[in-house]
């Protein structure tokens, strides 16, 4: 009863607020009876990106659903706009060296009583920080370990794009292949080849699946993490063989235990070189003999098996129903599936066909398709910073949230990656959701003066004493409370909202804010902060 | 009938390495009375495919160090059990519970037609299910289903872990938790909400959670007030600190039936030997340390502690001084209640399956064992000729 009051009331209202927004009235009106509108523009973006603030979905709600999928499609920069970490050039003998003399200078430290890294260590140089306005990049610790410091600027790096994108679905893809191809750190150990790989994934978020898959091949980040680069002629490692059929390409029940070894045989051979960390092929170490793979025989090589797999219809179906999971339904539709497939079987792979097929198809827009499915935690912490337009220099709290919540960029917690949908959602992850988000809402509370974003750490990840887990203290004075609009709740009417969405009406900020009506009641009189954490910390905000 | 099954089974292995006698001693079953809420299993998830046979060492087999020239553990190495097989060395904190005859070590643990994905086989343990099939209830959900627990009772199982395969569907109430006091104070700010009758799936399982959470933290608040500490304290590591908390829930007398915690880091495809003792010695000594906190709070006898993995390791070592998937492995059953000793038969190494150890024991009797003698509930899980076996005294 209540809902469909509520509906209403919002159908209601939502015409009349729009106007106040963005675009010139005067178009707006006009092209509403063509456009896909706001709820539907709104889905498209969510669901395509992260967290669409009013005036984004603004942008595209008079265009028709066509024009508007073709200018989320339409993306040109193929790179990451935000700058890469310093050290990515760096070889894996420059990168050992480091590691080594970081471990002597701990071991000589531990014999001095003190270890690099413990706050102690530290103590000396914050106690003075360095006033540098406009430099958010705080100075690099001299005596971190290479490798942790190195995987948290990395995780910073890519958390930055994601926020600051202005081509969010390039994002949105990058991620999916990560947790399509995936690989971690902790195994590859070597940043610059993770970092590259990322980069591979972006320039190929809209390409060819076909072209990413040889190159996802010939990835040194790839064959560090599946052993690739220790798979011989004389004792095959079949791991990446194994991965590339059940996760990869076929998945389970399509090819049996000999493909696997026959694959395994076929990429023999194909490593990394020493000195560089570079794809090479070592002839010495390939298995020349005949294999069978997929019925089909010959001194195949691992261009052959990718061949084979590429030519294999099911191929595009595994790849079409991740995605269906990814953008459409938790519930795969075999029919739609097998048509989708078809048009990227006809696209020779190319993925921009598909795209567009897919989120025009009926089911993408269906109504009862809104809302259905479950943020992951970078969607989530992502999408909140962006709708709030919260500026937040130093990244490391918000990964670190995301931790807590079961994702890490560059950490999958395996091969398979993240499963996501309902598996989101534990009484575990549950609670930690609503308490980082009520930490952002309540911020302003604790984050007077000095204190700091101190609420985006959850309770778990607090840093421990004596242990280096942040460098807050080293960062100029006023970059550690950056937090504008932090005012949610309790700074009564001069609660600042960001520019995203001061001034924003009550019916617009819930529409915009959730895929469907709130099942919080919201206060009388509410004020615009008090507004935006009341929808927040609806349990629907979870959902896009 | 029963017993002419089992002999039926074993014939078809080449018994190279002899049985320490417990599957003769297979007593009839008697029907099970009234289920036991006062019993609790603690799951141990070795998360990767733990290597068997590094881990439970046949070191008297020729064939084993001849597949293994650079793996293998020298017997002199070894913490000899019997004439023909040992533990590894890095395991010597459990000897303590093997010499007090509460530690059962299960061999050849496995299952018909292995898989060997990572995802595939965990998910065929966790729902005890045959390779064959797919079930996506747990296995602890599908023993209790049906069986109504007493009135008071808001958890049936906690979960320090972030796979809670094993617990989940049903109407079993599974929690999920890293950390006890944050999981109570934020549980309880989340208040009770109606869910929308037309709620789509997605929702419906928030606000399913979003209930759960909350009464659960009830219970679990009253019951950890005040709870004492383990005196035999745990490693840093996060295995350590998952046992910590589940001392703690057993110390504190919540009613639960069963925990889960898990040690990662088992597929040790390249470099196996130092990571493999390494992972072996955070069990040894984390298991050593539950044993000894849960006697000197007299709880051992009420809790059954059970390792398990996706599968063990190929027999051959590879190219990279690791091991690839394989099938059956040993795994280790402790408790104030269980029968010491070996059980079962190591897997033959003259009748190999893809190079891999068949399974002597199916997993699934070893869920209906604990079914039937621990909780008092009837289970086959789908095996068509169930056998109980004897680790539980």
């Amino acid at each position: 009863m209540a809902v469909t009051a509520m509906l209403g009331r919002r159908a209601m209202l939502g015409g009349t607020a729009l106007m106040a927004l963005a675009a010139p009235a005067i178009w707006t009106r006009s092209a509403r009876a063509a456009g896909t509108g706001f709820d539907g523009a709104r889905h498209l973006l969510s669901r395509t990106g992260f967290g669409p603030t009013p005036s984004e979905i603004a942008q595209f709600e008079s265009l028709s659903h066509d024009a508007a999928i073709d200018r989320l499609l339409r993306t040109a920069r193929p790179d990451a706009a935000t700058p890469p970490p310093s050290w990515i050039g760096i070889t894996p003998p420059e990168a050992r060296q480091a590691q080594q003399s970081f471990q002597r200078q701990r071991k000589a430290a531990a014999a001095a009583g003190g270890a690099p890294g413990t706050q102690q260590a530290d103590g000396a140089s914050p106690a003075a920080p360095p006033a540098r306005p406009g430099n958010l990049q705080p100075k690099p610790l001299a005596n971190a370990n290479p490798i942790q410091e190195q995987g948290r600027e990395l995780r910073n790096w890519w958390v930055e794009e994601m926020i600051g994108t202005d081509q969010p679905l390039v994002e949105r893809m990058t991620l999916f292949w990560h947790n399509h191809f995936t690989s971690g750190l902790q195994k590859v150990r070597f940043a610059p080849a993770m970092y590259r790989q990322n980069v591979l994934y972006r320039r190929h978020a809209l390409g060819n699946f076909a072209t990413l898959l040889r190159e996802v091949a010939h990835d040194p980040a790839m064959l560090l993490y599946l052993d690739g680069a220790q798979n011989r002629a004389s004792q095959p490692n079949e791991n990446f063989a194994r991965e590339l059929l059940e996760l990869f390409t076929l998945g389970e029940g399509h090819y049996a235990e000999a493909d696997i070894k026959a694959a395994a045989r076929a990429f023999s051979g194909w490593g990394l070189d020493r000195e560089t960390g570079a794809f090479r092929f070592y002839p010495g170490q390939h298995d020349t003999n005949a294999k069978t793979f997929l019925g089909r025989t010959g001194n195949l090589d691992g261009g052959d098996i990718l061949d084979t797999i590429l030519a294999q219809p099911r191929t595009a179906e595994f790849i079409v129903a991740k995605l269906w999971h990814e953008f459409v339904s938790l519930k795969p539709d075999d029919a739609e599936i097998r048509r989708l497939a078809g048009v990227l079987r006809d696209a020779k792979y190319e993925m921009r066909p598909l795209l567009k097929a897919m989120f025009s198809a009926p089911l993408f827009r269906d109504g009862a398709n809104r809302g259905a499915l479950i943020k992951s935690p970078i969607e989530l912490i992502v999408g909140t910073v962006r709708v709030l337009g919260i500026p937040v220099p130093e990244k490391t709290r918000l990964v670190r949230a995301m931790q807590a919540m079961g994702q890490v960029p560059f950490e999958p917690p395996n091969v398979k990656g993240w499963p996501g949908g309902e598996a989101w959602i534990t009484t575990n992850t549950l609670l930690m959701r609503q308490q980082i988000l009520r930490r952002i809402v309540e911020a302003t509370a604790v984050a007077s003066a000095d204190d700091g974003p101190e609420g985006m750490a959850p309770p778990g990840m607090m840093p421990k004493p004596g242990r280096r887990t942040d460098r807050r203290e080293q960062m100029p004075p006023e970059m550690a409370r950056p937090v504008e609009g932090r005012s949610l709740r309790g700074a009564g009417m001069s609660a600042r909202l960001g520019p995203s969405l001061s001034g924003v009406d009550v019916s617009t900020l819930t529409r915009a804010l959730l895929p469907l009506p709130p099942l919080t009641p919201m206060p009388a009189n509410a004020t615009p902060g008090e507004v935006v954490a009341t929808l927040l910390l609806d349990p629907v905000y979870q959902l896009k | 009938m029963l017993r002419r099954d089992l002999l039926a089974g074993l014939s078809g292995f080449a018994v190279a390495l002899g049985t320490h006698g417990a599957w003769a001693q297979n007593r009839p079953t008697v029907a099970p009375g009234a289920p036991r809420f006062d019993r609790i299993l603690v799951l141990v998830e070795l998360k990767g495919g733990n290597d068997g046979l590094n881990t439970l060492v046949p070191f008297a087999e020729p064939a084993y160090h001849q597949a293994r020239p650079g793996l293998a553990i020298a017997r002199e190495r070894v913490l000899q059990l019997d004439e023909r097989v040992g533990l590894n060395p890095a395991l010597e904190p459990i000897m303590e519970s093997w010499k007090a005859r509460d530690l059962a070590i299960l061999q050849g643990v496995g299952y018909p037609y292995p898989n060997r994905s990572h995802f595939r086989s965990i998910e065929i343990w966790d729902t005890a299910s045959a390779a064959s099939q797919t079930l996506t209830e747990g296995w602890l959900a599908q023993a209790f289903a049906g069986v109504k627990r007493p009135g008071e009772r808001r958890i049936d199982s906690v979960v320090i872990d972030n796979n809670a395969l094993c617990a989940t569907g049903g109407d079993l109430h599974t929690i999920v938790m890293q950390d006890a006091e944050n999981f109570i104070n934020q549980a309880k700010a989340m208040r009770e909400m109606g869910t929308p009758q037309a709620a789509n799936p997605a929702l419906q399982h928030i606000m399913k959670v979003r209930a759960e959470t909350h009464a659960a933290s009830l219970g679990l608040a009253e019951r950890m007030k005040g709870a004492p500490a383990p005196a035999k304290p745990y490693g840093e590591e996060l295995f350590g600190r998952q046992l910590e908390l589940a001392t703690r829930i057993l110390l504190a007398r919540v009613p639960v039936l069963a925990v889960k915690v898990a040690l990662g880091g088992f597929d040790t495809h390249a470099g196996q030997r130092d990571q493999h003792e390494r992972l072996l010695g955070q069990l040894g000594r984390g298991l050593a340390s539950l044993r000894q906190n849960l006697i000197a709070g007299n709880r051992w006898n009420d809790v059954l502690v059970m390792t398990y993995s996706e599968f063990g390791r190929r027999v051959k070592q590879n190219a990279s001084g690791g091991t690839d998937h394989g099938a059956a492995a040993p795994h280790f059953v402790m408790g104030g209640a269980v029968k010491g000793g070996l059980h079962g038969t190591y897997p033959s190494f003259a009748d190999l399956q893809d190079g891999d150890l068949k399974h002597s024991i199916d997993f699934r009797n070893v869920f209906g064992t604990v079914a039937k003698n621990w909780w008092g509930l009837n289970r086959d899980f789908g095996v068509r000729q169930p056998q109980t076996l004897s680790f539980i005294a």
